[in-house]
């Protein structure tokens, strides 16, 4: 019922061509972007922008970024936290050596020094796959932690390895509010998510996914392999660098290599994976469930007045995650995304399911 | 429609908690003071978290249970576990600083990369950090630091008792040249930060600096003593922390480098460290801040008003290890701040701003420090807008194979060499950030 779209006709290439054809979806979307952009902001708690929102809108975009690359183009990476922080250190370098330089051209042109490293860690998958691909980008996770702990230039020489980023000023608008960085977040997000959108649905798309289905049926319709592969390594680098540059620059404020470890490279992979691989709204559900899980869990104790040691509430959440980990990956292999899907397929027959 | 699902389920779940944080805060007595605790019970660190954050829960504890609070104002604290990791260090900040009447007193990271990270949101919140032992070197200068307190000693103060003690035993600074000195460190902000100070020690003296990073959380380290073991280095340092230190021990033993010639920074010299190496750890040294294991008359206060009540937070026979008479140390300097404030400001709960007045103005002479029950485990500490750090002093303890025992006399930091690095430090921080360094001499 909620879904039936009886009634709706279209009537041009373009109209079927929509990114939401249906109406109900369209007007869900408004919905949703009126409650992130006008009622969240008007209710938020600093605590909720700081430690919940703002981290996951910027791990979604983390998600999506590496969900292009895993998920559409089936090149399974471990490498994100080095992309991730190969854009951190280049938006700091490049705002601390360029003064003046507009804090969101930094973040953009952080994007692009990370697409050309993450092509240059893409070449080794135009001879391997799979398995022995995330093996080569492990290699670039830890030559990256390497590089950005030794190598005092990309730090200004700071003598603890620890940084700190400028303060982000835009067209005389500093963003020194939570609000004000969950905005700048959040539109980052949705622009993002169109463009991934619009490019996964496009004929780029296409040919990644043509060539994650099977390499040599696609080259033998003529996809390029080398074209294939490394602009899928480029865009979701892109992606991940400028996660990496808001990650640390918006979020962070100051960090550390250990913030961009192999840990965060992991993490990125489980909300890919859990979420939903080759899904937009997947990235987005999967880095909800590890980024908010965790916190959630470790504050529920307290909320209904339970009593529970410090140590106990961290190892019970521990314990949780770890089995709903495992237990959706047993309910739903697809992921959360497709759990969505088959709400809903339901809602579409409601009430007459069969 | 896809984009924003997951909106749907935090703007839900973001409701709860809020309905839920405001009903909570309602419960809120008037007559409190908030102290939040970042503390770390479980993960890689956690067999050094622990006894801190019991010493520090005992304390206040004892505050409440003998004195009624400071000057009658109740005492209510809450810990959040970090598992020593800086987002996770962050978002408990977040989670407790507008907790308690008048928000969060003070908040003692315990982690050097959570203090540089709340370094940029203290000041911002008006909630002073007191980064007891660790945190950045160049935060003495209040000037620029306003928020930070690297009460009691940094880690260059570290670094250059260590090194003026090393002369010491070879009979003058003078006789280091040519000398070899290695450290050992945890390869993070923290393992790093004496770095500089060594440097600009060994270009004074002349000896030879070989720096040997151990990767988080250190139990690999054969690389690291191989190069020990080529190059003999006359001593080595160690700045690890948690199974760092025992496994630098252990490895110590296998590569047959005198126990007696490594000395660790003040985390790395607690009973954690020695006790898994056994035997193999008898003759190892390490700085002490201030304090070193045993009970004192502040102990026996403790045993009687809170265990014997059965409120203790930890076991009976950790009271008085080395790490929780640091913990119980930190929590007497958060409460003698807050006690600071209230002198100005009133008998009342303090707000971070004025905590930050009170820490500032500290002043705790030996008389006072007798009255305390801390006699013999602290140096007279004076606090100023100028030196944020208090006191210098620190001594060399050993570990016998049994307990801790003084190898040295009471050492300062020396300031003709210290100061001047925390001036130019701290004047490159206040560039970088745009801070107008406040006039130390009006304050």
């Amino acid at each position: 019922m909620f879904y039936r779209e009886a009634g709706q006709f279209k009537t041009s290439y373009g109209a079927d061509q929509a990114v939401f054809p249906i109406l109900q979806d369209r007007v869900f979307i408004a919905l949703w972007l009126a409650i992130g952009f006008i009622l969240v902001p008007l209710v938020s708690t600093e605590y909720l922008f700081r430690a919940i929102f703002i981290p996951f809108l910027i791990m979604s975009l983390a998600a999506l970024g590496l969900n292009l690359l895993v998920g559409y183009c089936g090149q399974l990476s471990l490498g994100t936290g080095g992309f991730m922080a190969v854009g951190a250190y280049a938006a700091y370098n490049l705002s601390v050596r360029i003064p003046g330089l507009n804090p969101l051209v930094a973040f953009l042109l952080a994007g692009g020094v990370t697409t050309v490293v993450g092509i240059v860690f893409g070449i080794p998958s135009l001879r391997i796959r799979g398995y022995y691909l995330a093996v080569a980008t492990l290699a670039a996770q830890f030559f990256l932690d390497w590089v950005f702990s030794r190598v005092a230039w990309f730090t200004n020489n700071s003598p603890s390895g620890s940084i700190t980023a400028p303060p982000i000023t835009l067209f005389s608008l500093t963003f020194e509010t939570p609000v004000k960085k969950y905005l700048l977040c959040l539109a980052i997000l949705v622009l993002f998510a169109v463009v991934a959108k619009n490019i996964v649905r496009g004929r780029i798309g296409r040919v990644w996914m043509a060539t994650r289905d099977m390499d040599v049926a696609a080259e033998i319709i003529g996809i390029r392999p080398m074209y294939a592969k490394l602009s899928a390594f480029a865009v979701s680098s892109f992606f991940i660098g400028v996660a990496g540059a808001l990650w640390a620059s918006v979020h962070l404020g100051s960090w550390e290599p250990l913030a961009f470890d192999i840990n965060r490279s992991f993490s990125i992979l489980f909300m890919v994976i859990i979420g939903g691989l080759s899904s937009i709204l997947g990235s987005l559900l999967g880095a909800a469930f590890i980024t908010l899980l965790p916190l959630l869990l470790n504050q529920l104790p307290q909320w209904f007045g339970i009593a529970i040691s410090t140590a106990m509430i961290s190892h019970l959440e521990s314990m949780i995650f770890g089995a709903l980990i495992v237990f959706f990956l047993i309910v739903e292999p697809l992921g959360l995304a497709r759990l969505w899907h088959i709400g809903k397929e339901k809602l579409r027959l409601w009430p007459f399911p069969y | 429609m896809e984009k924003f699902f997951s909106l749907k389920i935090l703007v839900l779940g973001a409701a709860a908690a809020g309905a839920l944080l405001a009903a909570a805060q309602t419960f809120a007595q008037a007559n409190e003071q908030f102290v939040p605790a970042l503390v770390y019970r479980s993960g890689p660190y956690a067999p050094n978290g622990v006894p801190w954050a019991n010493g520090y829960s005992d304390y206040l504890t004892l505050v409440n249970e003998r004195d009624g609070g400071i000057n009658g104002v109740k005492i209510v604290f809450e810990e959040c576990e970090t598992g020593y990791s800086t987002d996770r260090g962050v978002e408990c900040y977040e989670r407790l600083k507008g907790k308690g009447p008048t928000g969060a007193a003070v908040f003692s990271p315990l982690s050097t990369g959570i203090t540089y990270a709340l370094t940029e949101k203290a000041p911002v919140d008006k909630i002073p950090l007191i980064t007891m032992g660790y945190g950045r070197s160049e935060s003495v200068d209040g000037s620029v630091f306003a928020w930070n307190f690297p009460l009691l000693g940094t880690y260059w103060t570290a670094a250059d008792v260590i090194i003026q003690y090393i002369g010491q035993i070879n009979g003058g600074l003078d006789k280091l040249k040519g000398k070899k000195i290695a450290l050992v460190y945890h390869d993070s902000p923290y393992g790093k930060e004496p770095i500089p100070l060594l440097n600009e020690r060994a270009k004074r003296h002349g000896f030879e600096l070989l720096t040997i990073p151990v990767t988080h959380p250190g139990v690999e380290q054969k690389a690291a003593w191989l190069q020990v073991r080529q190059n003999r280095p006359d001593y080595v340092l160690l700045w690890g922390w948690g199974v760092m230190n025992s496994t630098a021990i252990k490895e110590a033993v296998a590569v047959n480098y005198p126990r007696d010639h490594m000395i660790g920074v003040w985390w790395a010299g607690a009973e954690p460290d020695v006790l898994p190496a056994g035997e193999d750890a008898k003759g190892y040294n390490s700085i002490a801040l201030q304090h070193s294991a045993g009970q004192i008359a502040v102990h026996a206060d403790i045993l009687k008003n809170v265990y014997d009540k059965g409120k203790g937070a930890g076991k009976r026979e950790e009271v008085g290890h080395v790490l929780y008479n640091r913990g119980m140390l930190n929590a007497m300097l958060v409460v003698e701040s807050i006690r600071t404030a209230q002198g100005k400001y009133g008998r009342k709960p303090m707000t971070g701003e004025q905590v930050r007045w009170g820490i500032e103005n500290l002043n705790l002479d030996q008389n006072r420090i007798k009255q305390l029950g801390f006699a013999g485990m602290l140096q007279p500490l004076k606090v100023s807008c100028n030196d944020h750090e208090g006191v210098r002093h620190a001594r060399i303890h050993q570990w016998d194979g049994a307990k801790w025992k003084f190898v040295s006399d009471w050492i300062e930091g020396d300031n003709t060499v210290l100061r001047p690095m925390v001036d130019e430090a701290a004047k490159k921080y206040a560039k970088e950030k745009n801070i107008t360094p406040r006039d130390c001499t009006k304050a």
